[in-house]
């Protein structure tokens, strides 16, 4: 049994996008408004961490938010093909190492998505 | 017979989206102040603080008086201090960073209370003339301070935080001549150890 505000946290996590760019009170197409390439949790905080660093590693990265490299490979990708992120492979002696870095496009892509998010919490306030 | 009228849309569960919102922008800051506390941990400078705790090790066990050596192992310990700071300035600066943004004062709060326990207690036991607990006593609250301001860095910096306490649980029931011996090993043997692997790993 969970809180009801985890319970509450839970149900709206699952809340499709289109929703999320409805309320917040400009067009109801997400791929228009919201951008759901950011907005799943991974990818989030992939582009959140590389906004706070110039650079970090696969293995920074990896530790920091928790996942596997297998998870970690297919959401950089996705940013990667995007441009929102910059990936570079060099070698640390013998060992392969890969390094991120954020995109001007990325960068101004998760100041889109903040502005969202505060205008969706003023649009709920207003309500 | 029932309406065929479509019927409005329901509109969506406003609390529970706003909840969503400020859950996002929760997330976004606490991975941009968690990836800053994470990559700020000196690598190389904790290395030289392994050497230059080697080097106070050597010089503390030549001291006559419990004085002298609380001195030197005092020296030591501003001298730590000075380049665990320098390398953290040099790291986040490199990374574009603020050297002494929010996860910098975190660390520094909560690194700074076992310290100032571990000031205390050796105060109290210099008055008391018992210099043999003060080791085991450094390397369990040095643990301590670490483990509670480097809760959420790199992995690394946690287990070596373990390795300092478990080793100063060790020293409070071994042989107070062994003292110096001790400390090298931690403050010497576990920086130089951990802070190459956090230099290699994580960058300088």
């Amino acid at each position: 049994m969970g809180s009801p505000a985890r319970k509450e946290r839970a149900v709206a996590s699952r809340r499709p996008a289109r929703e999320l760019a409805a309320v917040s009170g400009r067009s109801a197409e997400p791929a228009a408004d919201l951008d759901r390439l950011i907005h799943e949790r991974v990818r989030l905080g992939i582009v959140s961490a590389l906004a706070a660093n110039e650079t970090l590693s696969f293995r920074d990265l990896k530790d920091l938010l928790r996942t596997t490299d297998g998870n970690l490979s297919l959401h950089a990708r996705k940013l990667e093909d995007a441009g929102y992120v910059v990936c570079r492979k060099t070698f640390d002696g013998r060992m392969p190492r890969t390094d991120y870095r954020l995109s001007a496009s990325g960068r101004r892509a998760l100041e889109r998505y903040l502005d969202h998010m505060e205008a969706l919490i003023r649009a709920a306030r207003a309500r | 017979m029932p309406s065929s009228a479509p019927h409005p849309a329901p509109e969506p569960p406003i609390p529970a989206l706003r909840t969503v919102a400020i859950d996002d922008l929760r997330y976004i800051r606490e991975t941009m102040e968690r990836s800053a506390a994470f990559t700020a941990v000196p690598g190389w400078a904790t290395v030289a603080v392994g050497v230059t705790a080697l080097g106070a090790a050597a010089w503390a066990a030549r001291q006559p008086s419990l004085a002298a050596w609380v001195a030197v192992w005092l020296a030591e310990a501003a001298l730590a201090v000075t380049l665990g700071a320098a390398g953290m300035v040099a790291k986040a600066r490199r990374a574009g960073g603020p050297a002494f943004g929010g996860p910098a004062r975190r660390f520094a709060l909560s690194f700074s209370i076992p310290l100032f326990a571990g000031a205390a207690l050796t105060l109290a036991y210099l008055r008391a003339g018992q210099g043999g607990w003060m080791p085991g006593t450094w390397l369990l609250l040095y643990g301590a301070a670490m483990l509670a301001g480097g809760a959420f860095s790199v992995r690394t910096v946690p287990v070596m935080s373990a390795c300092f306490a478990l080793l100063g649980a060790l020293t409070l029931f071994l042989p107070r001549a062994w003292g110096d011996a001790l400390l090298a090993a931690g403050f010497g043997g576990l920086h130089l150890v951990f802070g190459w692997i956090i230099a290699r790993r994580h960058g300088g």
